[in-house]
């Protein structure tokens, strides 16, 4: 064992330097809630800087087919921390961004490659419709320290590694 | 006492101008201030009660509201309707961007002598007098509501245009009362904030970006410059759910900068007063400002 990992971890470590943050990824848990009225809920997570500046959404799942009178971008506001540091003037459907809604489970979604080293909080936001809403912090520092938090009722585990 | 006529005179007519004295506040509370998209729009219930956001005295004339969109352009209110204590109104929300929607009315009242009698210059409630009925003597009309004659009804002019050439002693005060709430159709835009006349409110932190773990700055201008001095009183709605009415009494700073920290997430009413000497109308000896506005705090 030991002879193969040593050896494996200068590559590794090289790896990183050379992509910073290639091989970060938030993993998001969408509990199981059992309810009668059950909807999958609008998620989104972001980026913000610790030392301030503009936010950057990874990812954000909401109803996209929906259309209409009411189409599924009408309850994105609902997502309100999401919504007011960046969701408001995102482009949607926005490319390697937005997509539907999921079912109860856990997701991995690689974080941006080309993140500027530093700290970051990562943000992750649940509203599901008849139901809570929920926000879920984790910081971290690109390239390196990944991080784990875990929301109560609308969210599970969001662990970045 | 010689001049306890005039004193109650100005009292009244102080209590007859369209904005409400200090106890009826005026309010306009509407579904939400922040939307995603263009699709949809927001309905508002707009009031004058004592409580905030609670209609149980009179509801607001919906005559003169007007809705600004983003770009300027003027447009009208749809379904407006008035019922025994508030009116209601719903505005599409059809552009990207920061929209303004309410009223912004401004009168002249006072007093002037004519032949050694006393007459009264506007301060009709409601409608104004109808035209083209003469100058002074011919508005004839009830300048209150019923069961309160306080004036001679036949000394009364509706405008400081009215006030013939012999008058002496002509004592005006100019009134500009503005009651704007904000709703912002995704990113937020700060066109309508600004017009460079009168008491305006100019965002620092922005209406649509208000979270009650972040204390919100606004700018305060008069005629589009700072406006220090500026006294601001800031209420959470919903007194009737708690002791007190928890009103937080402000002073805009020196650069008519006003920072107001939230003590929860809500809807607040916020009624900022400023009176200068720099009336419109000539003869007016000052003119009182006041600019209110509803604001939507999140949670965090």
């Amino acid at each position: 064992m030991k002879s193969k990992v040593l050896p494996s971890v200068p590559l590794l470590a090289a790896g990183v330097i050379a992509t910073p943050a290639a091989a970060a990824t938030v993993s998001v848990t969408i509990p199981r809630i059992n309810v009668a009225e059950y909807h999958k809920p609008y998620v989104a997570g972001w980026l913000e800087p610790v030392g301030g500046g503009a936010a950057r959404t990874v990812f954000v799942w909401y109803d996209v087919k929906k259309g209409g009178r009411e189409p599924g971008t009408k309850w994105l506001a609902d997502l309100r921390s999401w919504w007011r540091k960046g969701g408001r003037s995102l482009q949607l459907p926005a490319d390697g961004v937005s997509g539907a809604t999921r079912a109860p489970g856990t997701y991995r979604i690689p974080l941006p490659d080309n993140l500027p080293a530093g700290q970051y909080v990562l943000k992750v936001e649940a509203a599901r419709e008849t139901g809570g809403r929920e926000l879920v912090s984790v910081p971290i520092t690109v390239p390196g320290k990944g991080g784990s938090a875990s929301g109560k009722t609308e969210l599970g585990a969001v662990t970045v590694r | 006492m010689r001049n306890s006529k005039l004193f109650i005179a100005t009292a009244a007519l102080a209590a007859a101008i369209a904005s409400p004295a200090s106890a009826h506040r005026q309010w306009m509370l509407p579904s939400t201030t922040i939307l995603s998209g263009t699709h949809g729009g927001v309905t508002v219930d707009a009031a004058a009660s004592n409580d905030l956001f609670y209609p149980d005295h009179r509801p607001m004339g919906l005559d003169n509201v007007t809705v600004w969109a983003p770009d300027g352009s003027e447009h009208e209110i749809g379904n407006p309707a008035t019922g025994r204590y508030r009116s209601t109104f719903d505005v599409a929300i059809d552009q990207p961007g920061t929209w303004k929607i309410g009223t912004d009315q401004s009168m002249v009242f006072g007093s002037f002598k004519l032949d050694g009698e006393t007459w009264r210059v506007g301060g009709f409630r409601r409608r104004p007098p109808m035209a083209g009925q003469g100058g002074p003597g011919g508005n004839a009309g009830p300048g209150g509501p019923a069961g309160r004659p306080r004036f001679d009804p036949s000394h009364v002019v509706a405008s400081a245009a009215e006030i013939p050439a012999g008058a002496t002693d002509v004592k005006l005060s100019e009134r500009v009362s503005r009651n704007f709430i904000f709703v912002t159709a995704d990113a937020p835009t700060a066109t309508v904030f600004k017009t460079g006349k009168g008491l305006e409110l100019e965002p620092v932190t922005h209406p649509a970006s208000l979270v009650s773990n972040e204390d919100a700055r606004f700018r305060f201008l008069v005629d589009g410059k700072p406006a220090a001095g500026v006294e601001v009183t800031v209420i959470p709605g919903g007194k009737q759910f708690r002791e007190a009415e928890d009103a937080q009494k402000l002073t805009t700073g020196a650069d008519g900068m006003l920072t107001v920290t939230w003590p929860v997430a809500g809807m607040y009413w916020l009624h900022a007063t400023l009176t200068d000497n720099h009336p419109s109308e000539p003869r007016a000896s000052e003119r009182r400002m006041s600019y209110t506005t509803t604001l939507e705090v999140l949670a965090p």
